[in-house]
Formats: C-alpha cells, structure tokens, sequence
C-alpha cells in the first residue's frame, strides 16, 4: 500500500490535522510504510472469527438515568482559550 | 534512605527515624539536582509536596494514618491532578490545569502518598523511546545516552534513579514494561479494568492500564492495593473483587508451572538478552518451577493489529483537541476549519500526527473491514493463544524487550523499527491480560528486564513470583553510577 500525495492531504483533512506542503512527501513515506507492516495481517485467513473490541468482552453497565454531577461550568471553562457568558467563543460560523 | 523500599520507608516513619517532610525534601533536592541531566520530570511541585508532606507527619502524630502516609511518588503526567499541570507531555496541553484530580491520584492521596512532581512521557503516550515529548527526551540513568524507554521513561528514569521510591505508569502497548527493562526497575501492567481510568488521558481506550512503577515486586503490591479496584466512573472497570495483593508474597513457587513460547525466544531476540532470561528461568526453576515449551502461534500478526486498533482508538480519542474548550489554540483562526486544524496541525507533535492519520485512515469509509474488523478478528485470535496456554500452564515468561536500551535518536527516524520492537509486550494489551517485568540482568552495563504474564485478575500470582525471584538475586537492587 502506497499513499500518494492527494491520498495524505484526504486523511489529513478528515482529522483536521493541517500539515506542511513540504512535509506531505514524509507524511506519503512513513505511512506507507506502517500501512505495509498492517497489512502482515493478510498472512492469516480470519473468516468466521468474531471480531472483538474489548479483551474481556463485558456488557456495557447501565446506570439509573440520574444526575450526579454538579454544574461546574466556571471552573471547567478556566481551561478554554476564549468564553463570553459561560460560552465557548469560536470564529464566525454563519455571516 | 533514597535506596530505600517502599516497606523500609514505611518503617522508618513508623518509627519517627525521620519525617515526611525531611523525606520529602531528601527526594525533592534529588529531583532538583538530576532533572537538568534526566529530564524524568516535566513539573515539580514542591510546595504542594512540603505542605502534604507536613500533613502527613500531622496525621502521624495523631494517628491517622495509613502505613504508607507520608512516602513520596511522582505521577506520570497522563493522571489529571486537580490544579496542576497535566500535559500529557504535549505542546498541545502545556496550558492544561486539571480541574479535578483521576481516581489512581485521587485513591493515593487518601492514602497519605505524597507527590513529588509530574514525570515526562512519550506525548499522549505514543513512543518506546520517550523521545516524542514535547519536553525533550529523558535520559537512561544507566547511561545518560540512552533511551529509557517509554511512553513511561520519566517514571522509569525516575525510579532507577532513586529521585523518588516509586512511580506511576501507564501501559497501552509495553509502556510500563518496556521502560522498567529498560532502567532496571519492577513494572506491573494489570488486568485490562483492574486499574480505573478515569482522569487518565486516553490514547487506546480498550488497551490503556495504569500501574506501578517500582523498585520491587513487594513494592508494586503495595501500590496495587492503594490503586486496584472497581470505580463506577470508568465504564470499562473490573467489578471483580480485589486482592490483598502482599498475602501471597512469600508464599513457595514450588510446582509452578511455566511456559516458554517458543515465538518469544527465536529470531529477533538479542543472544546475550535470550541467555540472561535464560538464566532468570533457571532461577525460577530452582525455586521449584517447572518448564515447559509452549506455543503463541501468532504472535507475529500482534504488532500489525496492534497498529491498526491502537492509531483507531487514538485518532477517535485525540478528536476531543479542538482548540475550543482546553488546549493549544493557534493565533488569528481565520474561521472555524482553520481553528481545528491548525490548533491540531500545530499543537501536536509528529508521531501523534502519524498515529491520527493512520487511525483516520482505517477507520475511513471503504477501509473499515479490511483494517479495523481484521485487527479485531485478530485480537480474538490472539486472546485465544494465551487461554489455550493457559490450559497447560499457571504463567508464561519470557523477555520484556528485544534489546537493552538504544541510543537516543538511534531509530526515531525509522517509526516501524521502534514499533516492531514491541513485541513481547503488545499481544498482552491486545488480550488483556496482567504482565510484570522485573530486572534479570545486564547487557554492556544496561539492565535487561524478564516479564511474566499471567492470566485474567492474576496479578496477585505474577508479584508472588517475581517477589521470590527478587529473594534469591539482586538485580534490582543495582544503582546506576552517580545516583547512589
């Protein structure tokens, strides 16, 4: 597996991770290369082996939909580069 | 008393031969003096410490306490601790103050430790090396040119350094082991749940586990019974009931059965490192075990499915850095797109980016089944290996790392050489299972680590052992030169 160019800037936005012009031919290289080692995996026939996500397999545990956390807006945002009125300010969205 | 055990200290307290606070100190001017040299710690906090550290005399005095009241930790700096800096050795949260402390902090305060700083990791976890911080890289005590290990090296150099007793650790793929063979220190990963998550920064959330980072197995054990245990603030944590994890200490190893998986010894394994883990099982069978070869058939396909699980859950977990709510923001966003990718774009360092792209990547539509999907089916594959071993034997031992620590910035520019050196330690992640790596000898004056994996909740079984190896050798009681 070889990514080209136009492959790397597609993955990079889908994270939304900006990366340099320059280093895209970098970027083409090393992940090609981790994507050659993943694809050792086709060296085994997997059909009809479950899938699993979590080594232990337990079911996810419910709890009564009840609120337990106390509002700490002000103390949480202390963190965020930019608030105004307890919101969270970002560039213009809609003009 | 900086080469004191966790149970000498405890002693020394009990005994009024010193106080917290003059313990405190000593280990304080110890950070201060070799931090410029190691690197092992990004924040120290003195202040904080002096003050829990006279509390804790205070609560002495009263008696109050816990036997392990006023001894000093470092926390590696994945654990949020409530209004210090919590990096997770990242520019992108250089500016990050938890707001609230994680649950293994939270349960080490009640229990009187005393925190000595912050320690350096491989940024969000990601590395062997430690050198992806955006710290600098950490520096091997055993040689100040080379790696410790990672992502837990400041914890590691830390601990062989003797600049605190003990440390905490986190292990997704090796992290806590790796590093430990790497400084000469004993390294417990626990069961995948035993140990909650909560306030822990998440990398791979179905592989990530906290624990010690210590100087003895009877070390690990008591750390393990401060900080193992249910929290109902972690989805993914063991409901199972917990150990006293020092009652089987000294209990005999007679008639153990071990199994040698003969993947762990073939190719790629340094000779001089197979002959040292050699020799550890020799000892192991002079205490009474009894070996047996054994069969991982697949082994090989851990490193490949590991890469394609680990980068998913990450490039999904990291999606939280936006640059609005905590974190790195870059200047003058000129709309909402460029705030997102150029406050990710600049706020994280190269080998996070490479992990998020790979994970966006399998995870991208038409990828799926043949990425993820395999990986998993994979991960079954493997989960099954170890319980059909486990039919046969009580614990599996072999080598933690394929080699003893290398030369700082000797494989950075070669990221599937670093990864394919994980070997040994990444089936355990992917299966789940508890696994420790203790000090077993040295290769040109670097120490060399032997792991034991157990099975599920075991992890009272693997510090049994390694505390009786730790009678009859004294490996782990080495000092690199200049920290004695």
């Amino acid at each position: 597996m070889s990514l080209d160019k136009s492959e790397v800037q597609k993955i990079a936005w889908l994270a939304r991770l900006a990366i340099d012009e320059q280093d895209i031919p970098n970027y083409s290289d090393e992940l090609s290369n981790i994507l050659g080692l993943v694809e050792r995996m086709n060296s085994v026939k997997t059909d009809g082996i479950s899938p699993i996500a979590h080594p232990l397999e337990l079911p996810a545990r419910l709890r009564a939909d009840e609120v337990t956390e106390k509002d700490q807006r002000d103390h949480f945002q202390k963190n965020a580069a930019l608030t105004e009125d307890g919101c969270y300010l970002v560039p213009k969205v809609i003009e | 008393m900086h080469q004191s055990t966790l149970a000498q200290l405890s002693a020394a307290l009990e005994s009024k031969q010193i106080s917290s606070e003059e313990l405190t100190r000593l280990y304080l001017d110890r950070c201060k003096q070799f931090n410029d040299s190691l690197n092992c710690f990004i924040t120290i906090t003195e202040d904080e410490a002096l003050q829990k550290a006279k509390q804790a005399d205070k609560q002495r005095a009263e008696n109050k306490h816990t036997p392990l009241t006023g001894i000093p930790v470092a926390q590696k700096d994945i654990f949020c601790t409530n209004g210090i800096k919590t990096s997770c050795g990242s520019k992108m949260l250089d500016n990050f103050i938890a707001p609230y402390d994680a649950t293994v902090v939270e349960k080490m305060n009640a229990a009187g430790f005393v925190t000595l700083g912050k320690t350096n990791m491989d940024e969000f976890a990601m590395g062997s090396s430690n050198e992806t911080s955006f710290y600098g890289s950490v520096k091997n005590p055993w040689n100040t040119e080379y790696v410790p290990g990672g992502s837990s090296g400041g914890s590691a150099s830390a601990v062989a350094a003797r600049l605190t007793p003990i440390a905490t650790g986190t292990d997704t793929g090796g992290s806590i082991r790796q590093p430990a063979s790497l400084c000469g220190i004993t390294g417990l990963k626990p069961t995948y749940g035993r140990v909650s998550r909560y306030g822990m920064i998440a990398f791979a959330s179905s592989l990530d586990q906290g624990g010690p980072m210590a100087l003895t197995a009877e070390d690990a054990a008591l750390m393990m019974n401060v900080i193992a245990g249910f929290d109902e603030r972690d989805s993914t944590s063991a409901e199972q009931a917990v150990d006293d994890y020092t009652k089987n200490l000294n209990n005999s190893i007679a008639g153990l059965k071990i199994g040698l998986p003969k993947e762990y010894f073939g190719e790629g394994l340094d000779s001089n490192i197979a002959k040292i883990v050699e020799d550890g099982i020799k000892e192991l069978e002079k205490l009474g075990a009894v070996c047996k070869e054994i069969e991982l058939p697949n082994t090989e396909l851990s490193i490949p499915a590991y890469y394609v699980v680990a980068p998913a859950e990450c490039s999904s977990n990291l999606s939280r850095f936006d640059g609005v709510r905590y974190g790195y923001r870059c200047e003058d966003p000129k709309d909402l797109s460029d705030l997102y990718c150029r406050s990710r774009g600049e706020g994280f360092g190269k080998e996070v980016k490479r992990r998020i792209m790979i994970g966006a990547y399998v995870l991208s539509a038409g990828y799926y089944d043949a990425y993820y999907l395999k990986a998993q089916q994979i991960r079954h594959l493997i989960r099954d290996d170890f319980q059909n071993a486990f039919k046969d034997v009580d614990v599996i031992a072999g080598p933690t790392a394929t080699g003893t620590a290398f030369k700082l910035n000797e494989k950075l520019n070669d990221p599937v050489s670093m990864y394919l050196s994980d070997i040994y330690t990444v089936s355990v992640n992917l299966a789940g299972l508890p696994a420790i790596s203790m000090p077993a000898g040295f290769v040109n004056k670097l120490p060399v680590g032997m792991q034991l994996i157990g099975n599920y909740f075991e992890e009272s079984r693997l510090l049994n052992i390694a505390h009786q190896y730790q009678q009859v050798t004294d490996w782990h009681k080495q000092i690199p030169e200049g920290f004695e």
